[in-house]
């Protein structure tokens, strides 16, 4: 079984790794999205320092969005996904795979980007390593929450609009914890609380989630 | 017993037994909303903190709690739906989500209108205020995805899986939207802060309370079978009985 989740993450990353062009997008569509809320509202320091924490997290849940999309969707139309439900390991235990490669692709390199984006929204060194763990705890739910999401809809064309509209109302808990952990870090307030809630929140969502995700796909594929 | 349920899901069968309810429901409807109304609009007493403009609760509380009932009913509805895969069910939770967005709409708009006169402000981002309108965000999630799958069967189904997830978030976001509404600004609570309700005022919200139940059921079977006669349109049944009148 764990032979079987190792083969599928390898498989996915493969696949992910001879389109290389479109590993990039989501980071880019970050960066650009960051950049536009300076130029939207003001470039004085102290303003965007206060609206940064949102700005970081707003953002990480479009960009997750966006690319939350490509988990299944080619997948679905060429019958791989329906290869999984024929396998003799638990469908759940593959989708949870599936999931992780998703991560390692779209939420991964915002880790890297997210320090970056920090210094220029000018939150302050301080908080850095708290922005980067809500990061790290904070997109896996958002690829669990938002796959089940995409397997709902993986059966329909340009499902995207649909997409944010069944997901993003879902997503409000980890934006709350996570914005609000780094708001604690930049006033200089305990945070660990928000941290603590957010890493109940992912232990939660992997483990109903891939649950959640199998029997979604089982019906868009009926 | 379980051999009724089973009967009663079968759409033609639910149709014959649920027209014998109509009339009732109606009836019930009607004469609890009078009663209700008269009592909660014209006789209970004037509050002595806000005047006339409280009497808006006789509709904003409980349509409130209905736009709550109405999700569990939706997911339980969902949960049968995919277990035991009857058509029922199925069109229970579409019929679900549309009521459920309108009983909380209605809970929104009656509390932007009192709270202006009350807050002075329409809208503040008060943790009630905030869940109840990502409920119904969730509501229109509900609907946005039943109404784009084609085939109506499956869109029951994930319309049905999409609440059940909600009804796991619900209880997260609303906590979660709590917290944070504690973190940021402190004593906008106004409701809690009232003294509790005098009976004179609570028994007409009661009563407002059971009428907003029995309304929905009224609908909710209403509504149950215009749908059933738009599926089975081409069964002999439905034939038989739009030609027979």
């Amino acid at each position: 079984m764990f032979s079987a989740l190792i083969t599928i993450i390898r498989r996915d990353l493969l696949v992910a790794f001879r389109r290389r062009a479109e590993l990039m997008n989501p980071i880019l569509f970050y960066v650009i999205v960051v950049t536009l809320f300076p130029l939207g509202v003001s470039p004085d320091k102290e303003f965007l320092s206060q609206l940064a924490p949102g700005v970081v997290w707003v953002t990480a849940l479009l960009a997750a969005l966006i690319s939350m999309e490509s988990i299944f969707r080619q997948d679905f139309d060429d019958g791989s996904v329906e290869q999984l439900f024929l396998s003799q390991h638990p469908p759940t235990v593959l989708i949870l795979g599936k999931v992780i490669a998703h991560w390692l692709i779209t939420g991964l390199p915002m880790l890297i980007i997210v320090p970056l984006m920090a210094l220029l929204l000018y939150i302050p060194q301080q908080a850095i390593p708290t922005l980067f763990i809500t990061v790290l705890i904070g997109t896996p739910i958002l690829s669990l929450i938002g796959a089940i999401g995409v397997a709902l809809t993986a059966g329909l064309r340009g499902g995207g609009v649909l997409l944010g509209l069944l997901v993003l109302p879902l997503y409000i808990p980890v934006l709350i914890f996570a914005s609000g952990a780094v708001s604690a870090a930049i006033t200089g307030l305990p945070y660990s609380g928000h941290v603590a809630l957010l890493g109940a929140g992912l232990i939660l969502a992997l483990i109903l989630a891939p649950l959640a995700i199998s029997a979604s796909l089982k019906i868009s594929m009926s | 017993m379980w051999q009724w349920f089973h009967k009663l899901s079968t759409p033609k069968y639910y149709y014959q037994w649920s027209g014998k309810w109509l009339p009732w429901l109606a009836g019930l409807t009607i004469i609890l909303f009078a009663i209700g109304l008269y009592w909660g609009l014209l006789v209970a007493p004037t509050d002595y903190q806000q005047g006339e403009s409280y009497r808006i609760i006789y509709i904003h509380v409980p349509a409130a709690w209905m736009s709550m009932f109405v999700y569990v009913v939706m997911a339980c509805a969902g949960f049968v739906a995919l277990v035991w895969k009857t058509k029922l069910s199925e069109i229970v939770v579409s019929e679900c989500a549309v009521i459920g967005a309108v009983f909380t709409a209605i809970a929104l708009i009656t509390g932007m209108l009192w709270g202006k006169p009350t807050w002075g402000t329409y809208w503040t981002w008060d943790a009630r205020l905030t869940s109840e309108l990502i409920l119904l965000f969730l509501y229109f999630g509900v609907i946005a995805i039943y109404s784009s799958i084609e085939d109506k069967r499956v869109a029951a189904k994930a319309a049905s899986m999409l609440a059940i997830v909600g009804v796991v978030n619900i209880p997260i976001i609303h906590f979660s939207v709590n917290w944070w509404n504690s973190l940021h600004q402190p004593n906008m609570d106004i409701i809690s802060d009232k003294p509790s309700m005098d009976p004179s005022m609570l028994w007409p919200l009661l009563v407002m309370a059971v009428a907003f139940k029995v309304y929905f059921g009224w609908v909710l079977f209403m509504r149950i079978r215009n749908e059933i006669i738009s599926r089975e349109r081409a069964t002999k049944w439905v034939k038989e009985l739009v030609v027979g009148r």
